[in-house]
C-alpha cells in the first residue's frame, strides 16, 4: 500500500484535488443543491491550500519533493517538482482559490448566473491545469496541464453564451491555440537537440545548442505561449476582451490563474530551460525586456482613458505583469526575486481590485467609473480596499507591491539597466493617474447620486473575501515573511537560478 | 491455442453466412449470434497480442503448406493490436446499430448483420494475412460489404455507393496489376518470400511501378489526397448505425497494408524508397491542409467530419513519409487513436439522429443540456482530434512531430502545427454549436431515452470516450509494444 | 521488332484495354456503360495475368504420363488466380447491378446527367 500522504506524493495530490472536485461538480452538478455543490469546492480549496502549506517547510530546508508519477511518452515521465519558484505560484492560487469561490458564491447568486455548474467545474478545471503548471518538472509535463488550462478557460470566457462572448472566445482560442501550438513545436525542437526536458534552474540549454539566428527563433516560439497568456503587447488584446466574463471569471483570468500562468511560462523558460547565459546569447531576453517596457508605458496610457472600470483594470494587468516579464528577462538574482514576489504582490492586490468592481456591478449594476459619484458613501468598505489596493499597486510602501518592485529596481540598477528602473517609476506613477480618479470620483461630496440611496454595503461573501485580500495584501507589504517565509522562497528561487551560474 | 490466427477470421465469417439463416427465426437471434462471434474472435485477438508480446511473431501455415507455396497469416504486435481495434469498433457498431430498426422485414435486417459481419471479416482478414493475393480478395470482401452497407443509407446512399463501387473497383484493379507485376519478376506471392527475392538482382523500375500502383490503389481505398473524392458522400449517405465501424477503421487497413507493402515487402533497399516516401510526403501534406479547410465551410456534421478524415488519414501516411520507427509507432497510435475518435464522433451524431433526426449544425444548439454524455464525448473526441492532451490525438502529434524533428523534416513540423490548428478551428465551431448557439427546441422523434439516448447507445459512446483517455495515458506502453515489431522493419 | 511485338506485344495490347476501360469509366455518363467499362478493366488485367503464365513449348497443366518435367507444363498458378479473380469481378458486377437497379427504381434514370439534376432539385 502506497502512502498517498507522503510528501512527494502532495503534488499530485493537489491536481487530483482540483480534478475531483471539477469531475464531481460536473456530474453531479444539476442534480444535487447547490450548496453541496459549493459545499464541494470548498472542500476540495481548503484540502488542497492545506496540502501546498504544507510543503513549503520542505521547500525552505531545501528537501527535494520530486515524483514520477508515469510515463508519459516513451522516454519522458509526467514527473512532479516542488521547487521555490513552483511553490510561490502553487501558494497565490491554492490561497485566492478559497476565496475566489466564496466571492463566486456570492457573485454567482447575487447576479443570478445561468449555467453556474460548468461555471464552478470549469473553475475547479483551471486550478487543477495551474497546480499542474505549478509542479511540473518537465517541458512535456508543463505543456500538458498549460493546454488543459487554456481549454479550461474557454467555458469561462463563453460564460454568457451570447454573441460578444463569442466573439472573445474566438479572440482568445485564436491567441492562445496558435501560441500554444508554436509552444509545443518549440519543445519539440529543444528535446531534438538537448536531449532532455527536465527543468533546472539557470538552463540546460547550452549557448552553442542551436545556430545563432534560431536560436533566439526558438526562444520566442516557446515565450510566445507565455507572453501571450502575460498578455505582453502586442500580443494583449484578447485579455481586455475576455472581460465580458462574470468578474469572478475576471479575477481567476487577471490574478490567479490565466496571466500567472503566462508569467509562469516565461519566467521557467528563460530561467529553467534557456537559462541567464542563453537568453542573454541569443538577444531574446533583451528583445523581450523592452517588449515589457513598452507594453508597461503603452498599457498604463490606455487604462487612463478606459471609463469601463474593468476595462481600466485589465490594462493595468497587462502593464502590471509586464513588471514580471521585465523582473525576469533583467537576468539578475535581485529582479527575478522581485518578478517572483510580484507574482504574489498582483495577485493579491488585483483580485482586490477585481472583487471590488465586482462587488460594485452586482450591488448598484454600475460598470462605468463616471456613472460611481459617491458610491465610496454607500459602499464605505469595498471602496476601502479598492483604495488600499490601489494604493498598493502604485507601489507605496507598506504595501506588498512596494516589496516587489524595490527588488525589481534594485535588481535593474545593479545590473547596469537604468533605463528599466525609471519605466517601474514613471509607471507607478501612471497607476496612480489611473487609479487615483475612481477613488475620488467615489468619494465626492458635491454630488451625490439619489440611485444609491437604495444601495447598501456588499453582499458578506463578497465582502469578507475582498477585505481578506486586502488585508494580506498590506501584510505582505509590512512583513514578506510573516508565515509562510515567502520572500525567503523567493530568494532561494532567485540565488538557485544564478547560483548555479557562478559556481 | 494453434490455431487463433485463422479462428479470429473465420468465426465472422462463419457467423455472418449463418446469421441470415437465423434471421429469419427472429432478428434477435441472428444478431446476437454475430455479436457472440464477434465477441469471441475480440477475445483470442487479445490473446493472441499477448503471444505474440511473450514469443515474438506468429506465422500460421493453412494446411500446413509452408511459406512461398501455402497460405500464411503472420501477426506481430502492430497488425495484432489492429485485430483488437476492428473487433472492438465492430462490436460497438452492432451493439449501437441494434437500437436503429433498419426496416420491419427482418431478412433485411439480417442482411444487414450479415454484409456488417463480413465487413469485420474482410477487415480482419486484410489485416493478418501475409499473402499478397489473399490479401486482394479479403480487399474485395471488405469494399463489397461496404458497398451495400453505403447503399442502405437511402437514395443519395445509393449513388455515393455506386461510385464508391467504380472507383473501389479501379483501385483493386491496379492493385491486381501491381501484384502482377510483382509476381512476374519474382514468381511468388508470399510477402516475407517476396521482400527476399525482390532484393535478389536489379528490379528496382518494376518495383517502382508496382509501388506506384499501390500507392494508387490504397490511396482510394484509405482516401488519402487527391484520391479520396468519393469519402466524403460515402461516408456522409452510409447507414446510420454502420458508419462507426465504415469511418473508424475502414481506412486504416488500407493504409496499413501499404505500410507492409513498403516497410516489410519492399525496404530500405530498394533504390527510389526515399522517393516514394517524399511523394508519400507531399500526399500527406496536401491531404492534412486540404482536408481540414473543406472541412471548415461543412454545415452538415456527417460531412464536416468525413473532410476531418480527409486530413486525419494524411497524419497517418506523413508518419509513414518520414518513416522511421518512431514516426511510424506514431503513425499507428494515430491510427488507433483516430479510429476511437471518429468512430466515437459518428456514434455521437447516430446519438443525435436517433433522439432528433438531425444532421446539420443549425439544429443543435444547446444540445449539451438534452445529451449531456453525448457531448461530453463529443467534447472530448473534437479536442483529441486538435491535439489537445492528455487525449490521445496529441501523443501521436508529438511522436510525429518529434520524428519529424530528428529527420531535420521541418516542413512536416511545421504542417503538423498549422493542421492542428486548422482542426482547432472546425471544431471549436462545432463545439460552440452544441453549447453557445441558442436552443432550437427540437422535437424529439422518440419517446424512450428522456435524459440521452438509450443505453445500447451510450455504451459505445462511453467505451469510445475511455478508449481516447486510456489510450493517451497509456502510450508509452503501446508504442513499446509497437517497437517490437517496428524497431525491425528494416529502418 | 517483330520479335518484340511477339513477345511483348500482348503485354501492350492488354493495358490498352485497360486503358480503355478506364478511360470509360471517366468519359461515359451513362452509369451501365460505366460497369461494363469497369468489367472490361478487370478483364484487361485477367488477360495480362494469364500471359504471364504462358510459356513457349507448355501445355495445360494436367499432368500426363509421358511429360514429367516441369518445363513442360505453363504455370498454372496465375490461372487458378484468375480463377479467383473472376469470382470476385462476378461478385464485384453483381452489387453495381443490384445498385443500378435501386437507381434507376429511385431516380428514374441512370444518366449520369439526369441523376445529378434530380438531387440538385430535391435541394
Amino acid at each position: 500500500m502506497m502512502n498517498f500522504l507522503a510528501l512527494e506524493y502532495r503534488p499530485l495530490v493537489a491536481v487530483a484535488l482540483a480534478l475531483t472536485a471539477s469531475i464531481l461538480v460536473y456530474i453531479l452538478g444539476e442534480h444535487i443543491h447547490r450548496n453541496v455543490r459549493e459545499a464541494i469546492t470548498f472542500v476540495a480549496a481548503f484540502l488542497m491550500a492545506a496540502d501546498v502549506y504544507s510543503m513549503i517547510p520542505s521547500v525552505i530546508s531545501g528537501e527535494e519533493i520530486r515524483l514520477e508519477v508515469f510515463s508519459i511518452v516513451k522516454g519522458i515521465s509526467l514527473a512532479f517538482n516542488v521547487d521555490a519558484a513552483g511553490m510561490i505560484f502553487g501558494f497565490v492560487a491554492s490561497t485566492l482559490w478559497i476565496l475566489t469561490s466564496l466571492y463566486s458564491v456570492g457573485y454567482m447568486r447575487g447576479h443570478d448566473e445561468k449555467n453556474q455548474t460548468g461555471y464552478y467545474a470549469a473553475f475547479a478545471m483551471c486550478l487543477c491545469a495551474t497546480m499542474g503548471i505549478c509542479f511540473a518538472a518537465n517541458l512535456l509535463t508543463f505543456f500538458i496541464f498549460f493546454e488543459v488550462l487554456t481549454v479550461a478557460t474557454y467555458p469561462l470566457v463563453v460564460h454568457y453564451r451570447d454573441e460578444k462572448g463569442k466573439a472573445s472566445g474566438h479572440k482568445y482560442l485564436a491567441y492562445t491555440l496558435i501560441s500554444g501550438q508554436i509552444f509545443f513545436a518549440a519543445i519539440v525542437i529543444i528535446y531534438v537537440f538537448t536531449g532532455t526536458m527536465d527543468f533546472v534552474p539557470g538552463g540546460f540549454v547550452a549557448t552553442d545548442a542551436l545556430p545563432m539566428p534560431w536560436a533566439c527563433v526558438v526562444f520566442f516560439m516557446m515565450v510566445g505561449a507565455g507572453i501571450v497568456k502575460a498578455g505582453v503587447m502586442p500580443l494583449h488584446s484578447w485579455l481586455p476582451a475576455a472581460m465580458v466574463a462574470p468578474t469572478p471569471v475576471s479575477a481567476l483570468l487577471h490574478a490567479v490563474a490565466v496571466v500567472k500562468a503566462g508569467a509562469f511560462c516565461t519566467l521557467r523558460v528563460v530561467l529553467y530551460v534557456f537559462g541567464p547565459e542563453a537568453a542573454k546569447a541569443c538577444h531574446g531576453a533583451e528583445i523581450l525586456a523592452w517588449m515589457a517596457v513598452l507594453t508597461i508605458l503603452i498599457s498604463s496610457l490606455i487604462a487612463i482613458r478606459k471609463n469601463n472600470l474593468k476595462a481600466r483594470l485589465a490594462y493595468s494587468t497587462v502593464g502590471q505583469l509586464s513588471y514580471i516579464v521585465l523582473g525576469i528577462c533583467i537576468l539578475n538574482p535581485l529582479a527575478a526575486t522581485g518578478a517572483l514576489y510580484h507574482i504574489i504582490a498582483h495577485a493579491f492586490l488585483k483580485i482586490t481590485l477585481f472583487m471590488c468592481a465586482g462587488a460594485i456591478f452586482v450591488t448598484t449594476h454600475k460598470a462605468d467609473i463616471t456613472d460611481m459619484v459617491g458610491i465610496g458613501r454607500r459602499m464605505p468598505l469595498t471602496m476601502l480596499a479598492f483604495t488600499l489596493a490601489s494604493v498598493g499597486i502604485a507601489g507605496f510602501p507598506f504595501f506588498a507591491g512596494f516589496v516587489s518592485k524595490a527588488n525589481i529596481i534594485m535588481g535593474a540598477v545593479e545590473a547596469g539597466k537604468p533605463i528599466y528602473a525609471a519605466t517601474l517609476v514613471v509607471s507607478a506613477l501612471l497607476a496612480v493617474v489611473y487609479l487615483m480618479p475612481v477613488i475620488s470620483i467615489a468619494f465626492r461630496r458635491d454630488v451625490v447620486n439619489p440611485e444609491f440611496s437604495e444601495y447598501g454595503e456588499a453582499n458578506w461573501r463578497m465582502l469578507v473575501p475582498l477585505l481578506i485580500t486586502a488585508v494580506i495584501a498590506i501584510v505582505f507589504g509590512c512583513a514578506p515573511n510573516l508565515g509562510f517565509h515567502l520572500y525567503d522562497i523567493a530568494t532561494m528561487a532567485g540565488n538557485s537560478i544564478f547560483g548555479a551560474l557562478t559556481m | 491455442m494453434k490455431n487463433l490466427p485463422i479462428l479470429i477470421v473465420l468465426l465472422p465469417l462463419v457467423a455472418a453466412q449463418l446469421c441470415l439463416v437465423f434471421s429469419r427465426i427472429h432478428r434477435n437471434v441472428g444478431r446476437w449470434l454475430v455479436i457472440t462471434a464477434v465477441s469471441a474472435s475480440l477475445v483470442m485477438s487479445v490473446m493472441q497480442l499477448l503471444n505474440v508480446i511473450k514469443d515474438g511473431p506468429i506465422h500460421y501455415y493453412f494446411g500446413n503448406y509452408r511459406a512461398p507455396i501455402g497460405i500464411e497469416f503472420s501477426i506481430d504486435t502492430v497488425n495484432g493490436i489492429m485485430l483488437i481495434l476492428v473487433c472492438v469498433i465492430g462490436l460497438l457498431t452492432f451493439l449501437f446499430s441494434s437500437e436503429f430498426r433498419v426496416s420491419s422485414d427482418k431478412t433485411i435486417v439480417g442482411g444487414m448483420n450479415t454484409v456488417l459481419c463480413l465487413l469485420i471479416t474482410g477487415l480482419l482478414g486484410m489485416t493478418s494475412t501475409g499473402d499478397v493475393f489473399n490479401l486482394y480478395v479479403f480487399l474485395e470482401i471488405t469494399s463489397l460489404s461496404a458497398y451495400c452497407l453505403i447503399a442502405m443509407g437511402g437514395n443519395k446512399g445509393v449513388i455515393a455507393a455506386y461510385r464508391y463501387m467504380l472507383v473501389g473497383t479501379v483501385a483493386a484493379t491496379l492493385y491486381l496489376l501491381g501484384v502482377a507485376v510483382l509476381y512476374a519478376n519474382t514468381g511468388t506471392l508470399n510477402m516475407a518470400d517476396m521482400a527476399v527475392l525482390l532484393n535478389e538482382g536489379d528490379k528496382n523500375k518494376a518495383m517502382l511501378l508496382a509501388m506506384i500502383l499501390f500507392i494508387a490503389a490504397f490511396g482510394i481505398k484509405m482516401a488519402l489526397f487527391p484520391f479520396h473524392g468519393w469519402q466524403p458522400a460515402a461516408y456522409t449517405h452510409a447507414e446510420t448505425s454502420a458508419r462507426p465501424l465504415i469511418s473508424g477503421v475502414m481506412g486504416k487497413i488500407p493504409a496499413y497494408a501499404m505500410f507492409r507493402y513498403l516497410f516489410c515487402v519492399y525496404g530500405t533497399d530498394f533504390k527510389y524508397f526515399d522517393f516514394i516516401l517524399d511523394v508519400l510526403g507531399v500526399l500527406s501534406v496536401c491531404a492534412m491542409l486540404y482536408g481540414s479547410i473543406r472541412a471548415m465551410g461543412q454545415k452538415d456534421m456527417r460531412k464536416l467530419l468525413a473532410y476531418s478524415s480527409v486530413a486525419q488519414i494524411g497524419y497517418i501516411s506523413l508518419g509513414f513519409a518520414i518513416g522511421t520507427p518512431l514516426a511510424l509507432a506514431g503513425a499507428f497510435l494515430h491510427m488507433f487513436g483516430h479510429a476511437f475518435m471518429k468512430a466515437g464522433l459518428f456514434f455521437c451524431v447516430g446519438a443525435i439522429v436517433y433522439r432528433y433526426g438531425k444532421f446539420s449544425l443549425e439544429d443543435v444548439g444547446r444540445l449539451y443540456k438534452k445529451m449531456p454524455i453525448t457531448c461530453g464525448l463529443l467534447v472530448l473526441a473534437a479536442l483529441s482530434m486538435v491535439g489537445i492532451p492528455p487525449a490521445v490525438g496529441f501523443f501521436s502529434k508529438w511522436y510525429l512531430g518529434l520524428a519529424a524533428a530528428r529527420e531535420a523534416k521541418w516542413i512536416y513540423l511545421a504542417v503538423l502545427v498549422i493542421s492542428s490548428l486548422l482542426n482547432a478551428v472546425y471544431f471549436f465551431r462545432l463545439i460552440e454549436k452544441f453549447f453557445i448557439n441558442p436552443d432550437k427546441g427540437l422535437p424529439q422523434k422518440r419517446e424512450r431515452g428522456r435524459i440521452e439516448a438509450s443505453a445500447w447507445i451510450l455504451i459505445p459512446v462511453i467505451v469510445c470516450f475511455v478508449a481516447i483517455l486510456a489510450l493517451g495515458l497509456c502510450n508509452a506502453k503501446i508504442v513499446d509494444v509497437l517497437l517490437l515489431t517496428l524497431g525491425e522493419v528494416g529502418l | 521488332m517483330e520479335l518484340f511485338l511477339a513477345e511483348k506485344g500482348i503485354y501492350f495490347l492488354t493495358l490498352l484495354l485497360l486503358g480503355v476501360g478506364l478511360a470509360g469509366i471517366i468519359v461515359c455518363s451513362n452509369y451501365m456503360k460505366k460497369l461494363i467499362c469497369m468489367n472490361i478493366m478487370q478483364v484487361a488485367v485477367i488477360f495480362f495475368f494469364l500471359c504471364l503464365g504462358q510459356k513457349a513449348g507448355g501445355t495445360i497443366p494436367v499432368a500426363m504420363d509421358s511429360m514429367i518435367n516441369a518445363a513442360d507444363y505453363i504455370n498454372p498458378l496465375p490461372h487458378g488466380l484468375m480463377l479467383t479473380a473472376i469470382v470476385v469481378s462476378l461478385g464485384t458486377t453483381g452489387v453495381g447491378l443490384a445498385l443500378l437497379y435501386r437507381i434507376k427504381d429511385r431516380y428514374g434514370s441512370i444518366e449520369e446527367k439526369d441523376i445529378i439534376e434530380r438531387e440538385r432539385e430535391k435541394k
